[in-house]
């Protein structure tokens, strides 16, 4: 296998990209994110199951086997363990591999190689060994689906040194955040959304540009506001704008802020709108203990916001419990917009 | 202390043995594979006599039951695509595997079934509307609603409850397995896997834990050609999966798996080697998957139905037993008698789904009950706290779908 890996070197020519369509859905901005890094560095490839002829477990490599054939990308037996092994052993020789992930939840199985050898790599090795990796999938909440496939693993993967964290929400985020993961000398982990695959968003003049990549590390502030901060990432930004929405109209001004990255995490962005409010919701699926909402409360604490705040930070969460299939039950095991705006309320308590 | 006595126990002192040598690069190339054991051909002709040993009765209730396996997958599957049900797995073409090898255990053995064994789960009495409730997750579930559907289990049946990540449940037999063993119980741990998920890190643990620590674990593995879109020649070389046993010291069995008299007579040889020996054994079964992967899967896209066609009418395990039973003079009934079957398995399976949709959801209560043996106090306020949020916003929530309501 490693001998196919090595002919990629010196075989392939880079692909003209056409002209990107402006509206698409989140799912076509990661194919297309995919799609010009694949023909920008020929080092690039994907592996994972079923992403090659089946065109992806969720469509998401749709046409890429067609169009790079199978040295690029890669359909493999059933071993997590196994192909992200033989991944960063890839990204450890110089290539460039974009692990796909059927649901990161199967990725358990392979993490010793994302954590004990990706991430530490590089330290470990004095930085003689650079694994520039990305690995991606579906995380969290996806609908119908139960304990086993529901599990949010932004704070288990954000927690590592060593490792970039991402979840991109819109397609702006998708295609620059990937491509920006894709490039980057370091192991990246890509948390996407399986719900979020089909939602259509518009994709900006700037992200339209094959040559631009979004810059890691920036959070992106969604709506301006001046009462209440509410901080979220992912499909939770959809119920928290809809939540500003919703408040907006009873005259409250919340500032949404997108994390897009999770580690490391936009602490500038972050404090510099609890200062300005003074009040903080933090929404995330994920459960409650060890979340990234308990980073969040950590780190304003911790950055000089402590004085600023006039009421403690209130966290919206996933119910502190293995996701239950039966629908109703899932209906209310996982934060809506509901949930936010009465958070919201709660953190204004007595300021009216 | 115990390990120091060991070491001194055994010798590992150099001795040469002259046998154990060649003196030319001879390398093993030949991956002669192994044969399937058939018992009955493909027009239900017996071409292996002494092994027509199985009890008439026996024989009817598999072939009545996996007529009714048939007409229920059907009928649960076409639910999914009028959203009856979200999800299903059916198991046209592997029954003779599942019913033929349940039907050889005893009802003491454990099972750790993979996902497509609903022959295994119903030949020991899971009933229709077990399934059927399970799949709509509504509160007579046995799973209180927490799994996906086909997600089943029963203590009482001795059958573990299905688990979504691949091949896990191999070792875990493997360690039930040991513990049968080292009790000195008569009973095994019969595993099923496919040839999928035979690629799993967690197959190859099991295999050698289960052959060196000599634990009771029957491995069944059940090659139906592809694993999702993926055949076999993708999955893996070498000969089957059963082709790798035997590097582990394990005792190994092909079997035509479309052969229900094959099934039964390799599993039961196999059963009464372990409980003898307290060793494992090995089973490949190959068979066929007639339908999708599941109703996820458009299974079309990457094969053709000619491919499809040829097994399911050139080699079923359905026609083939049915064939078996006439030619022998073994079928209690006529043909009439098994549309009858099928028929009232149907009008079974419609009043299930109508009678499950009527249901409520199970309680909210049983969202924080069983995450540990007992509700701790930070559950018992996250439900206060939901109950206040429910209450507040009754409007917006359908609280009456919840068994118990608030």
């Amino acid at each position: 296998m490693y001998r196919n890996l090595l002919k990629l070197r010196y075989a392939y020519q880079p692909q003209p990209t056409q002209l990107t369509p402006i509206k698409m859905t989140v799912r076509e901005a990661i194919n297309l994110a995919m799609d010009e890094e694949l023909a920008h560095d020929p080092n690039v490839f994907l592996i994972g199951e079923e992403v090659g002829q089946y065109q992806g477990a969720y469509k998401v490599s749709k046409g890429l086997f067609q169009k790079y054939g199978g040295d690029r990308i890669i359909d493999t037996p059933i071993t997590e363990a196994g192909f992200t092994g033989i991944s960063v052993g890839a990204a450890l020789y110089g290539l460039k591999p974009i692990v796909e992930f059927m649901t990161w939840n199967f990725a358990m199985q392979a993490i010793d190689h994302i954590i004990n050898s990706a991430a530490k790599a590089h330290y470990m090795s004095a930085g003689d060994q650079k694994a520039s990796i990305v690995f991606r999938g579906i995380n969290g909440a996806t609908a119908y689906v139960a304990a086993q496939h529901s599990q949010c693993f932004a704070s288990w993967y954000s927690n590592v040194p060593g490792l970039i964290v991402l979840s991109p929400y819109d397609c702006d985020d998708a295609k620059s955040l990937l491509k920006a993961a894709i490039r980057n000398p370091n192991p990246v982990v890509f948390l996407e959304n399986e719900i979020l695959y089909s939602e259509s968003f518009e994709l900006s003049a700037e992200a339209r540009d094959p040559n631009y990549i979004a810059p890691i590390g920036k959070a992106k502030v969604m709506r301006k506001g001046d009462h209440v901060t509410i901080v979220a990432f992912s499909k939770m930004v959809e119920y928290s704008l809809r939540a500003a929405e919703q408040l907006f109209r009873e005259g409250i001004s919340c500032e949404v802020i997108n994390l897009r990255s999770l580690r490391p995490l936009d602490r500038d962005t972050i404090l510099e709108s609890v200062k300005k409010t003074g009040r903080v919701v933090c929404v995330e699926e994920g459960w409650p203990q060890s979340g990234i909402g308990a980073e969040i409360a950590a780190l304003i604490m911790e950055g000089g916001a402590f004085k600023y705040l006039d009421a403690p930070i209130q966290r919206v969460t996933g119910v502190e419990v293995p996701t239950p299939y039966a629908f109703n039950l899932e209906a209310i095991s996982f934060p809506k917009t509901e949930q936010i705006v009465d958070a919201v309320l709660n953190v204004l308590k007595g300021a009216r | 202390m115990k390990h120091f006595m060991r070491f001194s126990k055994i010798s590992k002192a150099f001795k040469e043995v002259p046998s154990q040598y060649v003196y030319q690069i001879n390398p093993i190339k030949n991956f002669e594979p192994i044969k399937q054991f058939r018992v009955i051909d493909l027009e239900g002709n017996l071409v292996a006599k002494e092994y027509n040993n199985i009890p008439k009765e026996i024989l009817n209730q598999i072939f009545e039951l996996m007529i009714s396996i048939e007409e229920m997958d059907n009928l649960l599957y076409m639910s999914q695509r009028q959203g009856k049900i979200s999800f299903y797995m059916t198991s046209f073409g592997e029954t003779a595997t599942t019913v033929g090898t349940t039907a050889a255990l005893q009802p003491q053995d454990f099972i750790f079934p993979q996902y497509r064994e609903q022959g295994s789960f119903m030949w020991r009495g899971f009933t229709i509307e077990q399934i059927v409730n399970q799949c709509i997750g509504n509160h007579l579930d046995g799973g209180k609603g927490r799994q996906m559907p086909v997600h089943y289990g029963s203590k009482d049946l001795n059958i573990v409850t299905v688990s979504s990540p691949l091949t896990t449940q191999v070792p875990q037999a493997s360690g039930a397995g040991y513990g049968f063993r080292v009790n000195g119980e008569n009973k095994i741990a019969a595993t099923w896997f496919g040839e999928g998920a035979a690629s799993e890190g967690d197959f190859h643990s099991a295999m050698n834990f289960a052959q060196t620590l000599k634990c009771q674990t029957l491995f069944l593995c059940r090659n139906n050609h592809y694993a999702i879109s993926t055949p076999t020649d993708d999955q893996f070389r070498g000969d089957t999966i059963a082709g790798k046993a035997p590097a582990y010291g394990m005792r190994t069995l092909k079997i035509d798996g479309n052969d229900l008299l094959a099934v039964y007579n390799g599993v039961k040889y196999a059963r009464e080697e372990i409980i003898k020996n307290k060793e494992p054994f090995f089973i490949e079964f190959i068979t066929y998957r007639i339908g999708d992967h599941s109703t996820s899967d458009h299974s079309v896209l990457y094969r053709s139905q000619e491919e499809i066609d040829s097994w399911k009418s050139g080699n079923n395990p359905i026609n083939r037993l049915g064939l078996f039973l006439k030619k022998q003079g073994l079928r209690q009934f006529n043909d009439d008698h098994d549309n009858q079957i099928r028929k009232d398995v149907r009008n079974r399976v419609i009043a299930a789904l109508k009678h499950g949709s009527e249901q409520q959801s199970p309680s909210i209560q049983d969202l924080f009950t069983d995450v540990y043996d007992e509700v701790l106090p930070h559950l018992q306020e996250q439900y206060t706290e939901l109950r206040e949020h429910l209450t507040k916003y009754k409007d917006q929530y359908p609280i009456n779908k919840f068994k118990g309501g608030l």
